[in-house]
């Protein structure tokens, strides 16, 4: 018989095993990609060294590393323009995706009528509108931004639609019971209702933006004012800096995942207290 | 206690779009004060009646009359009527206390100016320390008494229940029937209570209702004069309470004959 005086163990077996699992996750999760991405960095240079590829064609990290430095001042400034359009666009894609959303949501006539304009903006490839509205509007900041407004706006729009929709029909109810307003049924319940929605939307639309834009310049061209990061990227491949376009490349992806990561911490602040999706589980 | 009607419903029918009878001819006059249970099968009817009721529903046939209260131009009676659903129907991102103050919020009562009552209100469903809590950190129990709590912050004169407790278990079920029976009695609301459940409609009301599905209509109407209060399992045990649960249950499987289902 077992010795039942004896202190009992903290944890059985199985959940230290779990508790030790659940520590080595959260360490891996920051260890890992940085050591993926290390490693890979690391390949690249022994590739480049040992085949003695030309650094024109593909320059080693470190020179890569060194344009960056050196080309600083130039490519910051590139950033702001390219960030300027991208966030303009972004504000509007909210503004108008959310603006439209709620009118489709208050009348199913209007949604029918003008949901295929929206699914046509979004399924025309951005790239061979792009030089028609360079054609007719003459600014070029608002060419811009009407391009990646274009590409933006659709998942917020459609997102924020299906979360109108998707309030509990039993709340819309008791709304109708206790005498709502259209409007404050809208608020009090719908537009909270799709907030899940629009956040996963803006999820998708933040890094769009930026694809719309950058695509955009690409179209505007090395013409006129353009000095964004895509003008950078065209102007150094016809004068064969490989280093700064592979510089400039980093910028646009660091931003892109840099923009992923505050719509994800967004979500996160907006919805760690209610969502499901949001909320830590114990198991 | 005045025994006139609070509402009377006079050969109401309902049949919807597609063609489907939900209710045919239903005549009922439903005192103050009272607690009514309406009994059946599923697909009898009994929600449709319930939503009817509250306004929530157009008539196809009849008509639904308030004796002794105003109406607006709509016939809507000019006092506040609740609605309590089967599930909780909370509002996910808002917290205890906001849910609660919804109906108050709605009419432009300030949070300020709601604290006390819908602390009261919370109190009486014993959950005045879970104001600042959100609905998913409850149980499906306590759940369900934010939404009785709510209900009742407009100080309802009449109380509608969808088959509020049927997802609960048991022991919570009962306690829940007692609480709400302690209200019924404190506040002199009339509820009407729809239930599929013998027992629950034996144990809570002092008329059960029986209707019968395709279409629904009413079968059979029982008073039950077991006298209030009715305390958990002496109650449960006496006579009178399993006679009615007879009578009930007899008339419910009448209804299901009736009915061209099973």
């Amino acid at each position: 018989m077992p010795d039942i005086q004896s202190p009992p163990a903290l944890l059985d077996p199985v959940e230290m095993r779990k508790a030790r699992m659940v520590r080595n996750e959260k360490i891996g999760r920051w260890v890992l990609p940085i050591l993926v991405m290390a490693l890979t960095i690391f390949a690249w240079d022994r590739f480049c060294v040992i085949n003695e590829v030309p650094h024109y064609i593909i320059p080693r990290p470190g020179i890569v590393l060194a344009a960056l430095i050196e080309d600083w001042p130039l490519l910051m400034s590139s950033l702001g323009t390219t960030l300027t359009i991208t966030f303009s666009a972004l504000a509007v894609a909210i503004i108008g995706g959310v603006g439209l959303a709620v009118l489709f949501a208050q009348s199913k006539w209007i949604e029918m009528s003008f949901f295929p304009y929206a699914v046509i903006l979004q399924v025309t490839p951005i790239i061979v509108i792009a030089p028609l509205i360079f054609i007719y509007v003459d600014s070029k900041f608002a060419g811009l931004l009407i391009c990646a407004w274009i590409v933006a706006f659709f998942p917020i729009l459609s997102n924020t639609t299906l979360g109108l929709k998707s309030a509990d029909h039993n709340l819309v109810d008791m709304m109708s019971l206790y005498g709502a307003s259209r409007w404050q049924t809208l608020r009090f319940l719908r537009l909270p209702a799709a907030l899940p929605y629009f956040l996963g939307g803006l999820k998708i639309a933040g890094g769009l933006s930026l694809i719309g834009a950058i695509v955009a310049e690409f179209v505007a061209g090395t013409g006129g004012v353009g000095s964004g990061l895509a003008f950078r990227i065209l102007e150094a491949s016809y004068r064969l800096n490989i280093p700064r376009m592979f510089a400039a490349i980093l910028l646009i992806s660091l931003t892109g995942v840099l923009i992923f990561m505050f719509m994800t911490f967004l979500s996160w602040l907006f919805l760690h207290k209610w969502h499901e999706s949001a909320i830590k589980r114990e198991h | 206690m005045s025994n006139t009607n609070l509402l009377s419903l006079k050969d109401i029918g309902k049949t919807f779009s597609n063609g489907t009878v939900a209710l045919q001819g239903m005549s009922m006059d439903i005192e103050q004060g009272s607690f009514v249970s309406l009994l059946g099968p599923s697909g009898c009817g009994k929600s449709t009646a319930l939503k009817i009721i509250a306004g929530l529903g157009n008539l196809t046939t009849g008509s639904l009359k308030w004796p002794d209260t105003r109406v607006d131009h709509l016939g809507r009676p000019d006092h506040e009527i609740s609605f309590v659903f089967q599930e909780p129907t909370l509002m996910q991102w808002a917290t205890v206390f906001e849910n609660v103050w919804l109906p108050l919020r709605l009419k432009g009562t300030s949070r300020k100016a709601a604290t006390a009552q819908v602390s009261e209100a919370l109190g009486m469903v014993g959950l005045a320390d879970f104001a600042t809590s959100y609905p998913r950190e409850l149980s499906g129990g306590m759940k369900m008494r934010v939404s009785i709590a709510r209900a009742l912050i407009t100080r309802p004169k009449l109380l509608l229940m969808d088959e509020p407790f049927a997802a609960l278990d048991e022991i919570t079920r009962f306690k829940l029937n007692n609480d709400l029976l302690e209200l019924w009695q404190k506040f002199n609301w009339t509820v009407i209570f729809v239930t599929h459940s013998v027992f629950e409609s034996a144990y809570l009301s002092n008329r059960i209702v029986v209707m019968a599905a395709r279409p629904g209509r009413v079968v059979a109407d029982i008073a039950v004069t077991s006298p209030y209060p009715r305390r958990g399992d002496d109650h449960r045990s006496s006579p009178e309470y399993n006679e009615t649960c007879r009578e009930a249950s007899e008339a419910l499987h009448a209804a299901m004959k009736a009915g061209d289902h099973m």
